[in-house]
């Protein structure tokens, strides 16, 4: 008696910690997800607010730029303006400073340190240390030219300290500096991998040759004045023609600008933690029915002893609601586990964060929400169903809840399919920017229909699919597929959450694909320059090694290309400039109408989508408005089909640099003589751009490579985020299975007394989680491919000419599918397994 | 039960396993130690005759139901040695017991006999399904014809009545062609007339098929189905009743009563 009540009490421990153990990690990974994405805000935020200051002044913008695009611009302030602006009342100091992009730090071997993409930042040395968002950990600040003074962080990587000699590329001319300071920058003393040189002023003005101009002006409000107050004063005193803002309003801005920059990984993120929540809710749920159905006669017996309704139900719910706090909590812990594996994930890519974790009041909020929330609904609905059964029906022996017509659910998950397969169909014939909506809302309808189906759709699987079960596997097979299709809600809602992780792995697979295949065909049709001379990243660098380029004897046409943004007829634009004598014999765009002559003059060549939404035709008069305000009337003077290699918009050289675009080259294209020997072409250039570690040659399969290499970087980071949502719905399928086992111990029980050995057993176990897997699997594979297939069509406008379908790597999903359902069968199999035979069957 | 002690050897052995279909020599089980030592089963010898139909009986907590799971391989013994025809069950590990159970032994519990998710014909093939071998199908007709479930074949259990349920699990039981059949209250769940139509299909399998049968029961007159009674007390046989009849049993079990009262001193 002692032993079978142990028993039980461990079993119900077991069961107890596997509904614990789905709240934890239901809540560490949405407390996981959110903690990353304020600690990736944070951390940027850290990095571009680049001021002390209470107000700074800035020349003005003519429009908000997005944190990823180049301004290109040279606007700056002149230094009488610091004057007029110390004048000014309540302004208890003010100082200008210059701050510049394309400052590298050499070290020792000559090499650019490697910053993962995270820009080289020059700045002036602030003399107003209240001015200054730097702080001296050692030595002294630069004092004249020649010193320099480094960032902490860079300087331990690349071993620097102080009184060590650096070479630096400049936005100029390669230097050579002492260093005199290490300093740490902002409150986390961290850059998200950007480096940091300090100049002392004059040096800086110097080098970006701004005379003694500034890029901006930082103040600081006397006691008494609010940061409001001085904008207003201050931007009173400035005039128009600059920007002011206080250092709240910095932060927000920079913060907006952050959030649609990291659009991507948020949207990304978020999927995940939708995922997470999913599968932990459904686990939740999944554990609290069998926990209320193991106790029905239990609670059954309660009732009868006249026990309420209501009183039955409450104390169901509280006991949730202990476990619920619980789970959050730990929870919550599990989530700084996650969040520093993302953390780390990243950094492997180069993006380093550092500081702490940030942990926000909202994270908080939501984990408990999730976790006491979802813990409770889990635990209603069961409870509200056990308290309403009639205690002479929960007495009996073979009490079985009645099936719940899945009617509801296939009307809803035919009218989400109708929906959503209109709209993908859509956007297939529909041209443009909605297009990509289209078919993000037809996935989304997609993806919830095939959740609301995935019951109704499961037993004709199991029948059809796992009709070759039986045939390879005998009895075994026949009842693993039976048992598959007992509970079809339970089978589709554990398949679910591997379907939604691989459709959004198989989208973003076929995307990816595609998009590498496009660049392929592209580089093949469009790039005619025999080398490509650019930074990894599209960082700016001088001109001068253009011209160096272009002396060389071999070197048949050099076409420089620089970014900028600007507006085009009130519409924002990124902008290319080239030099139109040598585009046609470097870079060949396709020409719908017009031709590169059109940029001559202040001539203007656009792509077909953006002529198409402007309405623009060959010979129109386009307004253009620069990041510096300038503006110009531009005359379209050809049409290309789009084209990644290049902007959407393209202007000359000369009408860029009239503009206030800044004279920094970010690609350039080399096309050398017929007949050249290439490996002593290549031998010349690579000894001209030899003096500048910041550039590198590509030939044309190297500049391919380079460019799949960002898309590869995507795929690989969404890989890493596939590896997070198998994991989770490993855990929903050994949920699923060890209560379908618990469920079943009697007829394991009886079973294994007719004489199924254990192996058989464990096999039965293993094919219904494989048979459960697969399923899931395959309706994720489906889904993705529609949904990759419509984003790639959607996006062909955006230069995704090419549609290709990784098959190789779908099958290879569908196998990790298999696999998953082999893994996650392990311990549930086992457990049957070990089941004693007696106990099995004495069980009621 | 001399000849049970002798049979130790294997032509010994051999010879029993021609007249008995199962035998226990001093089999003994003891759950717990200490203040909790409870002896279920205390030396017990027993056979079981081929063609045969036994009823074990006795109050609750007397070891019956022990008795057969001991005997039928779904328990460990503490000591003693068990056989079922030529086997000794007491020596084999889990997989040899799984086997024997599935070649040689059928079962018929209280409840829960079915898997819900077959239909009745391939529950009665369950046992050689796993097994992998084919059934006799002639045998097989036989049996199902027995049961007189030939219509209903093709349903699923949910959709069969309790007593078409058992019967069911007997044609399971007798389909393989097992050495010896143990059933556990069988008829424990059923209405008195699904209960009779059950215990004479056993008492049809052993006088006409030749089966062996073993049932534990405390209904009285189902065990006046069976050739003979074994009756349990305290871990041990303690009275033997062939040819029974209700009235009989009934008797008897009247006896152990007033015996079970005096010894506890209740009266």
């Amino acid at each position: 008696m002692w032993r079978t009540t142990w028993r039980s009490l461990m079993a119900h421990k077991l069961r107890l910690a596997f509904s614990g153990l789905a709240i934890v990690l239901g809540v560490a990974f949405v407390a996981g997800t959110m903690i990353f994405t304020d600690t990736l805000n944070r951390t940027f935020t850290a990095l571009f607010e680049s001021t002390a200051a209470d107000v700074s002044v800035e020349p003005a913008a003519a429009f908000e730029e997005g944190v990823n695009g180049p301004s290109g611009t040279t606007a700056h302030l002149p230094s009488a303006l610091v004057e007029q602006v110390r004048a000014v009342d309540g302004v208890a100091g003010a100082e200008g400073y210059v701050q510049t992009e394309g400052v590298y730090v050499l070290d020792r071997d000559g090499d650019v340190l490697d910053t993962g993409g995270a820009p080289g930042v020059g700045v002036s040395w602030f003399d107003d240390r209240d001015l200054s968002p730097s702080e001296l950990t050692d030595g002294r600040a630069p004092a004249r030219d020649g010193e320099v003074a480094l960032d902490q962080a860079t300087a331990e990587e690349i071993g620097y300290t102080v009184g060590d000699r650096v070479t630096l590329l400049t936005p100029g001319p390669r230097i050579e500096a002492e260093v005199v300071g290490i300093f740490t920058f902002g409150e986390d003393g961290g850059l998200a991998g950007a480096s940091l040189t300090a100049f002392e002023l004059g040096t800086a003005q110097t080098l970006l040759g701004l005379g003694d101009g500034f890029t901006g002006i930082n103040v600081l409000a006397a006691d008494g004045v609010s940061h409001d107050e001085l904008r207003s004063r201050v931007a009173a005193a400035v005039g128009r023609d600059y920007d002011v803002t206080t250092a709240q309003e910095q932060a927000d801005e920079q913060s907006a600008a952050l959030e649609e920059g990291l659009s991507f990984i948020t949207v990304l993120l978020t999927a995940f933690a939708g995922i997470a929540l999913f599968v932990g809710s459904f686990i939740i749920l999944n554990t609290f029915s069998m926990l209320v159905a193991q106790r029905t006669r239990e609670l059954a017996l309660l009732r009868a002893l006249g026990a309420g309704r209501g009183q039955v139900t409450r104390s169901v719910l509280t006991e949730a609601l202990v476990m619920g706090l619980l789970g959050s909590t730990l929870g919550l812990l599990g989530g700084f586990g996650i969040a520093s594996a993302l953390r780390a994930l990243f950094g492997s890519f180069g993006l380093t964060l550092d500081g702490n974790l940030v942990l926000s009041a909202g994270t908080i909020a939501w984990s408990y929400a999730v976790g006491v929330v979802v813990t409770l609904v889990a635990a209603y609905l069961p409870a509200r169903r056990a308290a309403a059964t009639p205690p002479v029906a929960a007495m009996r022996d073979d009490h079985v809840a009645a099936e719940r017509s899945l009617r509801r659910r296939t009307l809803t998950g035919s009218v989400l399919a109708a929906v959503g397969g209109g709209a993908l169909t859509t956007s297939l014939l529909a041209d443009g920017g909605g297009a990509a909506q289209l078919v993000g809302f037809g996935g989304l309808s997609l993806v919830l229909a095939a959740i609301a189906l995935s019951p109704v759709l499961a037993r004709p699987f199991a029948r059809s699919v796992g009709a070759i079960l039986p045939r390879m596997w005998g009895t075994t097979g026949h009842l693993a597929r039976e048992n598959a299709q007992r509970n079809p809600r339970r089978t589709a809602a554990t398949a679910s959450a591997l379907m939604v992780g691989l459709a959004l792995v198989t989208a973003f697979s076929i995307l990816g694909a595609s998009t590498n295949a496009s660049v392929d065909k592209l580089i093949g049709t469009s790039l005619r320059a025999d080398y490509v001379v650019s930074t990894a990243v599209g960082q700016p660098f001088t001109p001068e090694i253009a011209d160096r380029l272009r002396a060389i004897d071999e070197v048949d046409a050099i076409t420089q290309e620089r970014f900028g943004q600007a507006m085009l007829d009130g519409q924002g634009t990124l902008l290319a400039a080239v030099d139109p004598a040598t585009l046609d014999s470097t870079v060949l765009l396709d020409y719908v109408d017009g031709s590169s002559a059109g940029l001559l003059g202040r001539g203007l060549v656009v792509d077909e989508p953006t002529a198409d939404s402007h309405g623009w035709d060959v010979g129109d008069t386009v307004e253009m408005v620069t990041a510096t305000g300038d503006t110009a009337q531009l005359t379209v003077g050809g049409i290309f089909t789009a084209n990644q290699v290049i902007a959407p918009a393209v202007v000359s050289l000369e009408t860029f640099t009239v503009t206030g675009g800044a004279e920094l080259d970010r690609y350039v294209f080399v096309d050398v003589a017929d007949g050249a020997g290439t490996a002593s072409v290549r031998s010349a250039i690579e000894t001209a751009i030899d003096p500048y570690a910041v550039v590198t040659l590509k030939d044309r399969d190297e500049f391919a490579g380079e460019q799949k290499g960002q898309v590869d970087q995507i795929l690989m980071l969404i890989n890493a985020l596939l590896v997070l949502s198998v994991l989770i719905a490993v855990l929903g399928i050994v949920n699923t299975l060890a209560m379908s086992v618990l469920e079943r111990t009697r007829e394991v029980g009886l079973l294994r007394a007719i004489g199924m050995t254990r192996a058989q057993l464990r096999r039965m176990v293993r094919l219904e989680s494989v048979l459960i897997s697969v399923y899931g699997s395959v309706l994720g594979l489906g889904l993705g491919a529609l949904i990759g297939v419509g984003l790639s069509r959607a996006l062909s406008d955006q230069g995704i000419s090419e549609l290709v379908v990784p098959g190789g790597r779908l099958v290879l999903f569908l196998a990790i599918g298999a696999v998953i359902g082999v893994l996650a069968a392990v311990w549930p199999a086992r457990r049957a397994a070990r089941m004693q035979v007696l106990d099995a069957i004495a069980t009621t | 039960m001399t000849t049970v002690q002798q049979g130790t050897t294997a032509a010994d052995a051999l010879a029993a396993a021609h007249t008995y279909a199962a035998r226990g020599a001093a089999l003994s089980k003891v759950y717990g130690d200490g203040d909790t030592r409870v002896v279920a089963l205390d030396a017990v010898d027993v056979e079981f005759r081929r063609g045969q139909f036994t009823a074990i009986m006795g109050p609750s907590g007397s070891g019956k139901s022990t008795l057969m799971h001991c005997m039928a391989g779904l328990d460990s013994l503490t000591s003693g040695r068990a056989w079922i025809g030529e086997t000794e069950i007491s020596a084999l590990d889990d997989k040899g017991l799984t086997r024997l159970r599935r070649d040689k032994v059928g079962f018929i519990f209280q409840a829960f006999n079915l898997l819900p998710t077959l239909t009745a014909l391939e529950n009665i093939t369950l046992p050689m399904d796993i097994a992998g071998r084919t059934p006799d199908q002639a045998w097989l007709d036989g049996v199902i014809d027995a049961v007189g479930l030939r219509e209903r074949l093709r349903h699923r259990p949910t959709e069969l009545s309790g007593g078409q349920q058992q019967r069911v699990a007997c044609a399971r039981a007798l389909a393989s062609r097992p050495d010896i059949i143990f059933a556990d209250e069988p008829t424990g769940n059923l209405d008195s007339r699904s209960g009779a139509s059950v215990l004479s299909f056993l008492r049809t399998s052993v006088r006409e098929m030749g089966q062996t049968v073993v049932m534990v029961t405390h209904d009285p007159s189902a065990a006046s189905y069976a050739d003979r009674v074994l009756f349990l007390a305290d871990g041990r046989i303690v009275d033997e009743m062939a040819a029974p009849t209700a009235d009989r049993v009934l008797e008897r079990m009247k006896a152990f009563d007033t015996a079970g009262r005096g010894a506890t001193g209740v009266i």
